[in-house]
Formats: structure tokens, sequence, C-alpha cells
């Protein structure tokens, strides 16, 4: 057997799907954030996936880009967090209602 | 396809050997090193068998380091402490170590040699991308300081490994940007094409090495590779006298075994990476591919000797930074570490910065690349 | 790349993502974040992308994921209670879920091409290809990223910084300071 594209997309489909299913069903802000990192791996496999099938370098840089992405939103989503956690002493998404009607 | 793997293998088997031996070597260095710095006689008392005793063999430590400690080591009880994290507790040493000697499959120790027609590379892995290889791997090195501290369940071994944390990511950024000089001024990533083009004299005596092309890359590639493995002066993560032994101060037996290779081993890999990228790597002055050549005399020797002559003087040279780092170590006072952060910081980065920029039009200007 | 190599890549990958969203101690969940990224990096290294994936292990694994061991360690976050409740949010979640995953995998299964069928140029995924895109054709992008990265910085200090204390004399107007 040879290995195909449909294989490798078939495998961003399922990271993708674990990470969705882990943002909704903890309830654990981190998780919740590294389930998101998840997501944003998996996208990532697709786009170099696609960028070796059309032999072109696009997919790459685009690549780049949402990984530099990442690491920003990373940086603030998590100062974000410590700053809920000194105020409400919680990181469970449940206790953080406060905006709920 | 079967030959190509089993010569990779035997590579790969042949290079983590020299290096493991080389870093139990490096303890005996280490001990006996420091004795004679610091005017002591150091380890001497275990002798198997009173072997050597009449000829005073015993002094030199050798069975005493090479032999009774390890055994001791790894016989010794192997407990976790109690409400620590079992998984993690094991996996911090091997996550320390296992990325350190993972490193060394990209270095090449020798030229191509050929064997029955094969061409041979004496390197373990001959990839495009050596130094990113090179730079991911010591990245991952983190975690095992990091897991090794939060999973013993004591507060000091968890100060030593946030102190650990936060001094090696801060490190590593200096020493990327003094790989990106050498990449830059060489302009290639594989190690073997870098070691290549150090080959040669200039004016007919100085020979071509990257420490001539890169003084500031060599000493910010040093004192960062220094405080990645976190040795003095940058050991207070580890703090002898202050926080026991640190991150690592719950572990006995086998697991501490592995601490202390890793330390050892990545002496090893600062010293080689060193060697490669600013002291020639196997490259010996006036030794080309047929033999030596000065002036109008030479010295013609088979391809065979040439490519010895290169191993060893390749373990030479490494050998002789890792006396360095040991002599440095014993000589220097430990800083403190808002001085380590701050050296890190805003000393090696902006001065990393500065030296891309300076190389990157220098290359330019001299050498016409891009457009 | 061999289909061993990607199997023994594809499991490992499936099964420490699924680690992460499973377990309930936040370290264990970091680590098989960080070795489904590692399997990731190596997929993207058998897809020829050999920079992107150094980088990926090099930016993700050695940076990021850093931070968040960071974070987890300056909340002192324990292994959680096993969770009970939400039971309808996690039975149509689950739904959902698989819906989605069903309608991605028909989709995206419809190219049968095989990966030694595309030839790629001599220096495909190279730094040197990657950088002549990057700064040929997305150069303004990259300027933005670089900027969106200092405003990262600054704003991610800016949050998680404790206030600042008030000065104890800050209350007494000066005289003939309007007040």
């Amino acid at each position: 057997m040879i290995v195909s594209y449909s294989w490798v997309m078939a495998l961003s489909a399922a990271i993708f799907a674990i990470g969705v299913a882990g943002v909704l069903l903890r309830r654990n802000i981190l998780v919740m954030f590294m389930s998101i990192e998840l997501m944003l791996n998996a996208v990532n496999l697709t786009f170099v996936t696609l960028a070796r099938r059309m032999g072109s370098m696009d997919g790459q840089v685009i690549v780049f880009f949402v990984m530099t992405v990442a690491a920003a939103e990373a940086a603030v989503g998590l100062a974000i967090i410590i700053s809920i956690f000194r105020n409400r002493e919680t990181v469970n998404a449940d206790e953080l209602n406060l905006m709920k009607w | 396809m079967a030959i190509d793997l089993l010569i990779g293998a035997i590579k790969a088997i042949v290079i983590l050997l020299l290096v493991l031996n080389l870093s139990a070597v490096l303890l005996w260095f280490e001990r006996k090193g420091s004795a004679l710095i610091q005017d002591r006689v150091g380890a001497n008392r275990a002798a198997i068998f009173g072997i050597g005793k009449r000829m005073g063999l015993p002094n030199l430590g050798l069975m005493n380091t090479l032999m009774a400690d390890p055994l001791k080591l790894f016989t010794k009880e192997d407990f976790v402490p109690e409400g620590a994290d079992k998984f993690l507790h094991a996996l911090g040493p091997f996550l320390a170590l296992f990325p350190v000697l993972v490193t060394f499959a990209v270095v090449p120790i020798g030229d191509a040699i050929q064997i029955g027609g094969r061409t041979v590379q004496l390197q373990a892995a001959s990839i495009n991308a050596g130094a990113l290889y090179i730079l991911a791997t010591i990245g991952v090195g983190v975690y095992g300081v990091a897991l090794g501290g939060w999973a013993s369940n004591n507060r000091w071994a968890l100060l030593g490994a946030v102190r650990a944390t936060a001094q090696m990511i801060s490190y590593e950024i200096a020493m990327g940007l003094a790989i990106i000089s050498i990449v830059i001024t060489f302009g290639t990533l594989d190690l073997q094409n870098i070691v290549h083009q150090q080959g040669g004299v200039w004016f007919g005596w100085l020979p071509r090495w990257g420490i001539f092309l890169q003084p500031v890359a060599f000493v910010m590639l040093l004192t960062a590779g220094m405080a990645e493995s976190k040795r003095v002066p940058f050991d207070l993560p580890e703090g002898e006298s202050e926080l026991i032994a640190g991150y690592f101060t719950e572990y006995s037996g086998g697991k501490q075994a592995c601490f202390m290779l890793t330390d050892f081993a990545e002496v090893v890999l600062v010293a080689v990476l060193v060697t490669l990228f600013f002291f020639g790597g196997w490259q010996v002055p006036w030794l080309y591919g047929d033999g030596f050549h000065l002036g109008v005399h030479q010295l013609l020797l088979p391809r065979v000797a040439v490519v010895i002559v290169g191993v060893l003087a390749f373990w030479i040279k490494v050998v002789m930074f890792c006396w360095l780092q040991i002599l440095v170590r014993w000589t220097l006072p430990r800083f403190r570490y808002d001085q380590l952060m701050r050296l890190g910081w805003k000393g090696l980065v902006p001065l990393g910065l500065l030296n891309v920029l300076v190389t990157a039009f220098v290359v330019v200007l001299a050498t016409g690349a891009g457009r | 790349m061999p289909v061993q190599l990607f199997i023994f890549l594809a499991v490992v990958s499936i099964a420490s993502s699924l680690g992460v969203v499973v377990q309930k101690n936040p370290i264990h969940c970091l680590l098989a974040l960080i070795l489904t990224l590692i399997t990731i990096g190596a997929l993207f290294v058998a897809l020829d992308a050999v920079t992107v994936g150094f980088l990926q292990i090099i930016v993700y694994v050695g940076a990021i994921m850093v931070l968040f061991l960071f974070v987890i360690w300056l909340l002192n976050l324990q292994a959680e209670p096993v969770p009970i409740g939400h039971l309808g949010l996690k039975f149509f979640a689950t739904i959902a879920v698989a819906a989605m995953a069903a309608e991605l995998f028909v989709f995206l299964s419809k190219t049968r091409t095989a990966l030694g069928e595309v030839n790629v140029a001599a220096g495909y995924g190279s730094i040197d290809s990657l950088a002549q895109t990057l700064f040929g054709q997305y150069l303004m992008a990259f300027e933005t990223t670089s900027i969106l990265l200092l405003v990262a910085v600054i704003g991610a200090v800016a949050v998680a910084r404790r206030a600042l204390p008030v000065r104890a004399s800050a209350g007494s107007p000066r005289p003939g300071a309007p007040s």
C-alpha cells in the first residue's frame, strides 16, 4: 500500500474532531485551550499536505504564520487565564458565569 | 536497503557509545581535575582486590570513579517520594537524557570514507537541516528538568526546576542567534558542509576556521551552552549549597545517574558544537584529501589514514573544550539569579541580534548574494 | 514516506490527542499534547516540509508548551475530580462531533493521489525556498506578524501584571491644585 494524500487528510480531520470534542466536553479552561491548539495543529497538517499536493510553498508559509499567531494567542490567552484566576480562584468554566443571564 | 539500514544502525550505536564513554571519562576528569585545581587529592579510595595498591594506582581514582561509583549508583534503592507522581518521576530523567543523546545523530566525526564501493558518511544521519535539528532537540531538553522538579513533591526541587526552566529557555535564544550567525556565514544548515568549508588555509598558514570569521558568536555559543547545561557559573538551579541538589534532590540511584549523565553529555555536546562551528571539526590544518601539503613539502597518505587523522583531531579538540568547561567551572563563582537573567536577556540577546545584523550585511556586501 | 512510518505516526498522534482530552491531571494533558506536536512535526518532515517541521518543534514544543507549563505551575492546578453533570451538553456535543468528523472524512477522502505520484521541485521545503516565498510574496504579512508579536508581548505583560499599589499620600490634593 502506498500512502495517499487522503489518508493524511483523514488523520488531520480526526485530530480536529478530537480537538473539538475537547473544547466542548472539558470544563477546565487550560485543557480547553490545549484542545484549541490541537485544532490549530490539525489545520497546519492539512495545509502542509495540500501544499505538497500542489507542489507550492504557499501552504508552508501559511503554516509559518499560523504558528506565529498561535504563539501570540497562547501568550495573551494564558495571561487572561492568570488574571481570571487571581480574581475568581478557579479555572472551571462553569464557575465563570458572571455574564450569564 | 538492508545494508543501508545496517550501516545506519552501526553508525548510531558507535556514536552513542563514544558519547556515553566520553561522558563517563569526563566524570573522572572532573573529579581529579577539580582536585588538581583546588590543591587536594580527590577520589582515591576504592580499589578492587587491591589491584595496584603498592604501585599507588588507586591514587589515580580510575577504579573509584569509573567502576565503583557507577556500580553504587545503579544498585542503590530507587525510591519515589510520598505523594509524588510515579509516572512523571520516572519520566523526568528520560526526558532529560534522551534529547541530549539524540542530538549527536547529526554530528559528523570525519570525512566520507569508501567501503566496498559505497560512500559512507561518518555521520549517523546526514540531513540537510542539521543546525535546525540541533536547536529543536536542545529545546525539548527543558522538559526533563521541569518534570523532575515538579514530580518530586518537594518545594525546593520545584524552585530549582522553575529557575532551571526559565534559565534554559532564555539561553536557548542566545544559542539560536549564535547558530544563525554561523549559518549565515557558511550559507548552509548542513553540518558536514560547514566543516568542509573550514578546510584550507588563508595566506598559506592561517586555517579557515569559523572562529576567525565569527569570534562574537563563539563567545556567545560557549556562554549560552554552559548556561544551558546548568554548569557553574550558571548552576543556581542546582545550587549545591543552597537547594541541596535543586531539581534532582529527590532522585537516587539510576535516575540520578541519568541526570548526572545528562550534565556531562551536554558538556560534550557544547564542546562538539564549538568544535564543529568554530574550530574546523575534523579538519586538520594543511591536511588535504591525499596527505599533508605545506608550501612545497608534502607527505602523501592513503585515504583511510587521512580520515583517521581527521577523526582523532576531532576528538582531541572536543576533549580540549570539555577541559575548558571544567576549568571554568572550578574557577568562577556562581551568578546570582537576577545577574544570570540580566546577562541572558540584556546582554547576550542584543549582542546576538547585532551580530546577526552585521554578519548579514558583511555577507551580502562581500559575496553579492541575493538581489 | 513508507506506510509503516505513517501508520505509526498516525496511531501515536491520535492516541496522544485522545490523551489530551481525556486525562484529569493537566500536566498529563500537557505531556500528551507535547507528544502530539512532536508526532505532527515528524509528519511535516515526512511530507517534505523539513523547515516547517523543525520549526514546529522549536516554536511549539520548545516555547509555547513551556509557557503552558509555567501557567500550570503558577496556578498550581491539581488533578481534577471526575466531572458529572452536563449530560445534555455531552450527549449533543458527542453527536455533533461525530457528525462533523464523518462529514470531514467524506469530503477529504476524495483524492486518491498517492504521495509518490506528485514530484516536487528540488529545493522544496528547504529553508531557501521558504525564505524566498516568505520575504518575496508575503513580506507585508511578515512585517505585520512581527508587529502582532510585539503587541501580544506587551498585552500579555499588561494583562497578567499585578495591580500597582496605591500610594498612601495620593488621597490629599495639593494646595492650590484644582480638586
